[in-house]
């Protein structure tokens, strides 16, 4: 700004509302300003997705029967390995925790990831690398008619194990 | 404004016509002929550009043109003072709505045509390999400029008062820069660009890191909001492809446009570039040239807001904008839009395969202006993809408001003190980020460590090489307040060990990382698979 110009007195800046007329005029303006907030926030709604794409994020992997005791069956598509062991099935999520990208199974059963070098260990656990945490167990159920259903959406406690 | 004699000529000629009285038809006839020129006139109200007041009317009279001042200063026209940088990237600002334009033509935004349409742009529309090639180089080079460009104005303090306001005007612009480059590495739907844009979404979600730790990311999700915001899905797909799409050729662009113009027209409401006061002395070369008496005294409509009140002294040294400024920006032009067209002749931008969700790209990496920060990412998703970024931008931002120092602006690095203090601060910033980056590859970070393999993830996120340097940074810049009590030398310091960090980084994951972000000397070391 021009210096030559006199700052304002700071009585002049902070000038209360003196009368009824300038009260008026500031509410107006105000609710003009609130309003046309509120307008641009329910726009913005729409955004925000309330149905998925990936809504059905479940997905049938097949009869039990079909997996042999102390497999390993990996889906590309949903993105999981199924597990059965000796007591019954669980399933591991195949993307790493840090941002997304799809890890790696070693030959002794450790997977790492190709990003940023997250590993974990048989058990999905982290054991090092930037991950915040271990890979996500994913939840088994059978369906009615007897089918094993993965749901990448729905996290469960790792050691959970289905019996089926 | 004022009219001219041309234009007055051609109109006394046909009233001269009705008063013969001719017929309307002769009189139709007369304008008929006169038409073009009468055109000409309507547009151009002034004559040839030969004095000094017409060469202000073109200015002023021309809605592209009056966006520059009619006198300029010769300080400001100089290679020195801009480098020409900000025309450089206003230049590729412009190359790229064109080109971006035409690839419009034929892209679609679907994610089982989007890579086949990549291929037919770069293989079947005629000229459509080079045109991309261009938008895709030039798209590097508008960063590389705004970085450039904002370097420049720091060292130079251009962002001291009255110009703090376009400072951030600025920071703006950079941030739109980087947006509109990452949206725009989606579209190919290559590998690369899906890899590099799962991450990118992924960093959105990261804030979760920190709500999980404290346990509240089921009332205030953040991350997931974010996430799913820019992704309209939980995973990339076609929905993000289309919100990707909508940003980067029509959101983002209009806000740049918008902001842009608010940029120049403060530009000229700040009274022009920064200069120094020496660049003010009595003048090196003629100024007004011995015209006949102009009708109107456009010295004072150069009145520009500076430090004195003083309109003579405004005139010292200026010279028309036309045709000099425009000489200048022209050279800038050519500079620009050649390298661009001889980048696209000569290189090829990439295009992988096509993007598959099931095999990560190994390495994924990000365009090369983001690879500093996959570095830092590979620390921590949250500090370095969301934390430190904000740091530094609201830091870079505010600058003009934490150093309000009164100094001679428009020097480089504020004379001789300033270069030592940079020099200083380019060798620890080098030393702070290349003995973090070996100590990292050597010795690993807590979790490779027995005693703290097992600390919970927010020590790691508050307490890592990124964290580090950063805040090894805001204490050197501390230090060197301390010791040369002025806020423009810590400023200085800790601009300087960003940059330094960034160049460093950057160079550091372009170069040594390779798969699994292990740590190799080249890429010729890199386990084939
Ligand atoms: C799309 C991005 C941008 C464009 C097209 C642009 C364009 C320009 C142009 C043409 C100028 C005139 C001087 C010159 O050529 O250097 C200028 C000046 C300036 N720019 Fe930018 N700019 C951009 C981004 C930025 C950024 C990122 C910053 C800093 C945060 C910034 C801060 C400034 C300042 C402070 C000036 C006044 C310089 C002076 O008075 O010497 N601009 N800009
Ligand atoms: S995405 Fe797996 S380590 Fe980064």
């Amino acid at each position: 700004m021009s210096e030559t110009k006199a700052p304002l007195e700071s009585s002049e800046r902070f000038k209360p509302v003196a009368t009824r007329r300038d009260f008026l005029g500031l509410a107006a303006a105000w609710s003009a300003v609130a309003a046309f907030v509120m307008a641009m926030l329910g726009a913005m709604r729409l955004p925000m997705p309330s149905v998925f794409p990936e809504s059905n994020s479940r997905a049938k992997l097949g009869r039990p029967a079909a997996f042999a005791k102390n497999s390993t069956t990996y889906f590309p598509k949903q993105r999981l390995w199924l597990f059965r062991g000796e007591d019954g099935f669980h399933a591991l999520s195949s993307v790493c925790p840090h941002l997304g990208c799809i890890v790696e199974r070693k030959e002794g059963g450790q997977f790492s990831c190709p990003c940023h070098g997250s590993k974990f260990d048989v058990e999905g656990n982290l054991t090092g690398g930037p991950a915040p945490k271990g890979l996500v167990s994913v939840e088994l159920t059978v369906s009615p008619e007897g089918q094993l259903v993965a749901d990448t959406l729905q996290e469960v406690p790792r050691g959970t194990v289905l019996n089926a | 404004m004022t009219k001219d004699d041309k234009g007055s000529t051609a109109t006394v000629e046909t009233s001269e016509a009705r008063d013969k009285g001719d017929s309307p038809l002769r009189e139709f006839g007369a304008n008929l002929v006169s038409t073009p020129r009468e055109f000409r006139d309507s547009v151009v109200r002034h004559g040839k550009p030969t004095s000094d007041r017409a060469k202000s009317q073109v200015v002023m009279s021309n809605f592209f043109l009056h966006i520059l001042p009619v006198r300029i200063h010769m300080h400001s026209l100089k290679a020195a003072t801009t480098l020409g940088l900000g025309v450089a990237t206003f230049v590729l600002f412009i190359i790229l709505c064109f080109t971006g334009v035409l690839l419009m033509v034929y892209y679609k935004p679907a994610v089982d045509q989007a890579y086949g349409s990549m291929l037919d742009i770069m293989n079947v529309v005629p000229t459509g390999r080079l045109i991309r090639n261009v938008h895709r180089w030039s798209a590097h080079a508008m960063v590389a400029c705004v970085f450039l460009h904002m370097a420049r104005a720091f060292y130079t303090s251009a962002y001291k008062k009255p110009r703090q306001f376009n400072w951030v005007v600025g920071m703006g612009l950079f941030v739109l820069t980087l947006a509109l480059s990452f949206t725009g590495y989606l579209l190919p739907w290559d590998q690369l660009a899906y890899w590099a844009v799962t991450i990118g979404a992924n960093i959105a979600q990261s804030p979760r890191e920190v709500t999980d730790a404290l346990g509240v990311t089921g009332v205030f999700d953040v991350g997931g909001v974010q996430k799913e915001l820019l992704l309209g899905a939980h995973m990339v797909g076609q929905e993000a492809l289309i919100r990707f799409y909508v940003l980067h050729v029509v959101v983002l662009p209009v806000i740049t446009a918008i902001l842009i113009g608010v940029h120049f027209w403060r530009i000229r409401k700040d009274g022009g570039m920064v200069r120094p006061a020496a660049a003010d002395a009595p003048p090196v070369a003629p100024v007004l040239s011995a015209e006949p008496a102009p009708l109107k005294t456009y010295g004072l409509m150069g009145l520009m807001k500076g430090r004195t009140p003083a309109v003579n002294l405004e005139l010292r040294n200026t010279v028309t904008a036309w045709p000099n400024a425009l000489y200048v920006i022209g050279a800038a032009t050519m500079v620009t839009v050649l390298s661009m067209l001889l980048l696209g002749f000569w290189f090829d931008a990439p295009l992988k395969e096509m993007a598959n969700p099931a095999v990560p790209e190994n390495p994924a990496k990000a365009p090369w202006y983001f690879l500093g920060l996959q570095e830092l990412v590979s620390y921590s998703a949250f500090m370095g993809g969301v934390g430190i970024p904000a740091i530094v931008v609201l830091g870079i931002a505010l600058v003009p408001f934490l150093d309000r120092e009164k100094e001679d602006a428009g020097v480089w690095f504020s004379g001789k003190r300033g270069k030592i203090v940079t020099l200083y601060s380019v060798l620890f910033g080098t030393v702070t980020v290349v003995g973090m980056l070996c100590f990292t590859v050597k010795f690993g970070w807590l979790r490779d460590w027995e005693a703290t393999a097992h600390v919970p993830q927010i020590v790691i996120t508050a307490f890592n090489p990124g964290t580090v340097f950063v805040a090894l940074f805001a204490l050197w810049s501390i230090v060197v307040v301390k010791v040369t009590r002025s806020t423009r030398m810590g400023a200085i310091a800790l601009f300087t060990c960003f940059l330094v960090g960034f160049v460093i980084l950057t160079y550091f994951a372009t170069v040594h990382r390779g798969p699994n972000w292990d740590f190799y000397w080249s890429q010729s070391d890199w386990p084939v698979h």
